[in-house]
């Protein structure tokens, strides 16, 4: 007889003490959730592969940090690198949107040269008008698809915003919506407009944080950073070139130690599971040992009573982990709203990867088959005389 | 008449491997709420123990963090001089312009480097700072390119030690002590020289910003007051204690995260919980109508399932807080957005903690225990008896 002969026999085993699987299925599902969702974050941060677009992207900062600046005259000296293709200036402002207390007035602002933008970053889409009239404004704007939904705004309307790095006020007008899969919230306006803005003598005019550069192969990008990089070694202000990928990453060192925390974390969430499945497997098969002397008197092979255990323990810990990944697949739709300055990454396509999936159902498969292994061995070798005359 | 303890205790050891699982998963759920505790408890008892209540920091106005701000000397010379100011022994104010600066420093943990905030400032300005003082080596040289480091420092990045040099700005420095600033912000930071610092970095002209002590709460308030109209200045003043307290919130990404995984852990918990005493129940069915038989009440019975499952719950509580005891004292460090640099400090398990992870095990032991123990209590004596 086949291994799947037994199958609905295991089906029916599985919901014969009803309230049992049921909590177990639960208890399964709200750990896989949390691993789910954990292994997503995780997945999100280490494991997502640069957009063609960002993979052309190199950043330039300042070695010793991004709170110092670089000078402005290395601009021209980046753009002769062979190679690169323009490099544009890319300076945080941060500042005060509204009312600084409530997160959703969060999202990044930052002054760029408005001419060179659409060629360094040609995947945030925009019309092609609403870029020009950002290009001929100087004090125009351009903002991310959800910072415009969350505070309604439109080409045309005014945005204040008080400075608190740089000790001005601008006063900007939306002239564009732009889409990216990177990036739904920033705010883009002209350097030029914040550099006339500040005065001489403060120390702030013609300071640059960040280069952003685009190159014209990927596949340039180790060779264009040491350049780059050897080319000011000697100069007052070293920098650091990397791929915007590992630009963005370096923030997450804020939070701590990110990786360790997720992966402890999902190790102790695996082994409660493992506990909790392993626990119930162990009543369920005390429960059943005079049951099996009465199979093996009909005949069953010690290798098939040890597989409808086995297999019960599996199928109960795979529908947990299902409905845990539809929990943590909810769940992530409800964490697309969070402004990105809370999680350090941009949320709008926050989803389970299949990746995660398939790791998440292998480790419910596992459980159930870990968790039962070792009480099912031992019911399904005892002797039939035994067995019968088991009491719980 | 109540049924005794002791015979819930004696259930719970007569099946000893499902009280041992359950109480695992209890308690692994108990140590992940209490780690998050311990990190934000950690870092809100350094923060708080930072600063001395009658200081006042000055900023530029409109900047949040002295890293952003901008002081030149000519405005700390009027400052300085404002009435309400603490004097030293020697008669100076006890005012001190400072220049902070921040440089990238590699650890094992973190090889691609961390932000760490680098203090100028003049002799006035560290003894302004009471609770700090040099553990090891000796103090920096003013006119000299030498560096003292905080202890937290000093532990977690091996470059920074006593007799190494670090290089940044235009070259190399000397560290040539490790201070100890108790629990304060001191211990993540690096101090030196104020002019050493200020001509490094070419910052002469534009310094950062000013601590001052006021005499008493009436001249602090006064200052508070006075400074921001100013109108030759055009700085802000805060208390010290408060710029420092308000940067707990750094953790907050960790603690949303630590609580979050924890209820739903919980939430999985009890249901784990739910099965095992729902199994108890349905054991000793016949247990239960003899005690029926015997007298003891309804409420009886349903209070005793309750306590065995509080019982389960409470030593999964205790083992989840022995579980994190080890994590006591440990030095780690988190970034803050305001200083732009990482805050160093020690994890700290309280007692007060450790009641929360305790109480938080035992709702997750009611939650568990209510349903079976009810249905415990409903059985009809004589068909619990003819169970099994």
């Amino acid at each position: 007889m086949k291994a799947t002969n037994y199958l609905p026999l295991i089906a029916k085993n599985s919901f014969r003490n009803r309230r049992r699987s049921l909590l177990t299925i639960l208890s399964i599902a709200a750990s896989l959730c949390l691993l789910g969702l954990l292994l997503t974050i995780y997945h999100t941060f280490f494991f997502t592969e640069a957009t063609p677009d960002q993979a052309l992207r190199l950043v330039t900062r300042n070695r010793v940090s991004l709170a110092n600046p670089l000078p402005l005259s290395y601009q021209q000296q980046i753009k002769q690198v062979p190679g690169v293709k323009e490099a544009m200036i890319f300076q945080w402002f941060g500042g005060v949107y509204k009312d600084s207390r409530d997160p959703a007035n969060f999202f990044a602002r930052f002054a760029v040269e408005a001419e060179k933008f659409g060629v360094v970053h040609p995947d945030y889409k925009l019309p092609d008008d609403e870029r020009q009239a950002f290009v001929n404004d100087r004090t125009g704007c351009i903002i991310g698809r959800k910072t415009a939904v969350r505070h309604n705004l439109k080409p045309g309307d005014r945005v204040t915003l008080t400075g608190d790095i740089f000790p001005i006020t601008l006063e900007l007008t939306v002239r564009g919506v732009f889409d990216s899969k990177i990036d739904s919230e920033s705010l883009f306006f002209h350097y030029k407009y914040m550099n006339e803005s500040l005065a001489t003598t403060a120390g702030f005019r013609d300071v640059v944080g960040t280069y952003f550069i685009r190159m014209e192969r990927a596949e340039d990008a180790n060779a264009i950073s040491k350049t780059i990089d050897d080319k000011f070694r000697n100069s007052p202000a070293q920098t650091k070139t990397e791929t915007e990928q590992a630009f963005g990453l370096s923030f997450l060192a804020f939070l701590g130690n990110v990786k360790m925390i997720l992966l402890s974390i999902c190790a102790a969430v695996t082994f409660t599971i493992l506990l909790v499945s392993g626990n119930t497997m162990a009543m369920t098969v005390r429960e059943r040992v005079r049951e099996v002397g009465v199979l093996k008197t009909l005949g069953f092979t010690n290798g098939v009573v040890l597989w409808l255990m086995v297999g019960e323990a599996v199928v109960i810990s795979l529908i947990g982990g299902a409905l845990g990944l539809a929990f943590a697949g909810g769940l992530c739709l409800l964490l697309r709203g969070v402004p990105s300055a809370m999680t350090f990454m941009d949320m709008s396509q926050f989803a389970v990867p299949t990746s995660v999936i398939t790791i998440c159902l292998l480790v419910a498969a596992m459980i159930g088959f870990v968790s039962s292994v070792i009480p099912a061995l031992g019911a399904s070798r005892r002797p039939i005389t035994e067995a019968l005359r088991f009491t719980d | 008449m109540k049924i005794p303890i002791s015979y819930n205790i004696r259930n719970l050891i007569r099946r000893r491997t499902t009280t041992i699982m359950t109480a695992l998963g209890i308690a692994l759920t108990v140590a992940v709420l209490l780690s998050v505790f311990a990190l934000v408890e950690g870092l809100r008892t350094s923060l708080s123990a930072t600063g001395h209540p009658l200081h006042l920091l000055v900023t530029r106005k409109g900047s949040t963090a002295e890293l952003n701000s901008s002081m030149t000397q000519e405005q700390f010379q009027i400052i300085k001089v404002k009435p309400g100011i603490a004097q030293t022994p020697s008669g100076e104010p006890m005012a001190s312009l400072e220049l902070i600066t921040v440089i990238i420093l590699e650890s094992p943990e973190n090889p691609a480097g961390v932000n760490i905030s680098v203090r100028g400032l003049t002799t006035t300005g560290f003894a302004m700072r009471e609770g700090v003082r040099i553990a090891e080596g000796r103090m920096f040289q003013p006119g000299r390119r030498e560096i003292v480091v905080g202890k937290g420092l000093a532990k977690r990045y091996p470059k920074a030690s006593i007799g190494s040099k670090l290089e940044f700005g235009r070259g190399e420095w000397d560290v040539v002590g490790v201070m100890d600033g108790g629990r304060s912000a001191a211990n993540s930071e690096i101090f030196c020289d104020l002019a050493q610092l200020a001509s490094d970095q070419n910052r002469e002209a534009g310094l950062s910003s000013a601590l001052i002590r006021a005499t008493d709460r009436a001249a602090m308030q006064a200052l508070m007051n006075d400074l921001p109209e100013d109108r030759r200045l055009n700085v802000d003043a805060v208390s010290e204690k408060s710029y420092y307290e308000s940067q707990t919130s750094s953790a907050a990404p960790i603690q949303f995260l630590g609580i979050f995984v924890a209820i739903i852990m919980a939430i999985g918990s009890s249901f784990a919980a739910m099965n095992t005493m729902y199994a108890a129940v349905a054991r000793r069915s016949a247990e239960i109508g003899t005690l029926r038989v015997l007298g003891f009440s309804k409420l009886g019975i349903l209070i005793s399932f309750l306590i065995e499952s509080l019982l389960l719950s409470l030593l999964g509580g205790i083992i989840g807080c022995l579980l994190v005891l080890p994590l006591n004292n440990f030095t780690t460090g988190i970034g803050s957005f305001i200083t732009f640099s990482e805050f160093t400090f020690d994890f700290r398990i309280t007692p007060g903690i450790m009641l929360t992870g305790i109480a938080f095990a035992l709702v997750m032991g009611a939650l568990g225990g209510l349903f079976p123990a009810s249905s415990a209590a409903r059985k009809q004596i004589l068909t619990a008896l003819r169970e099994n």
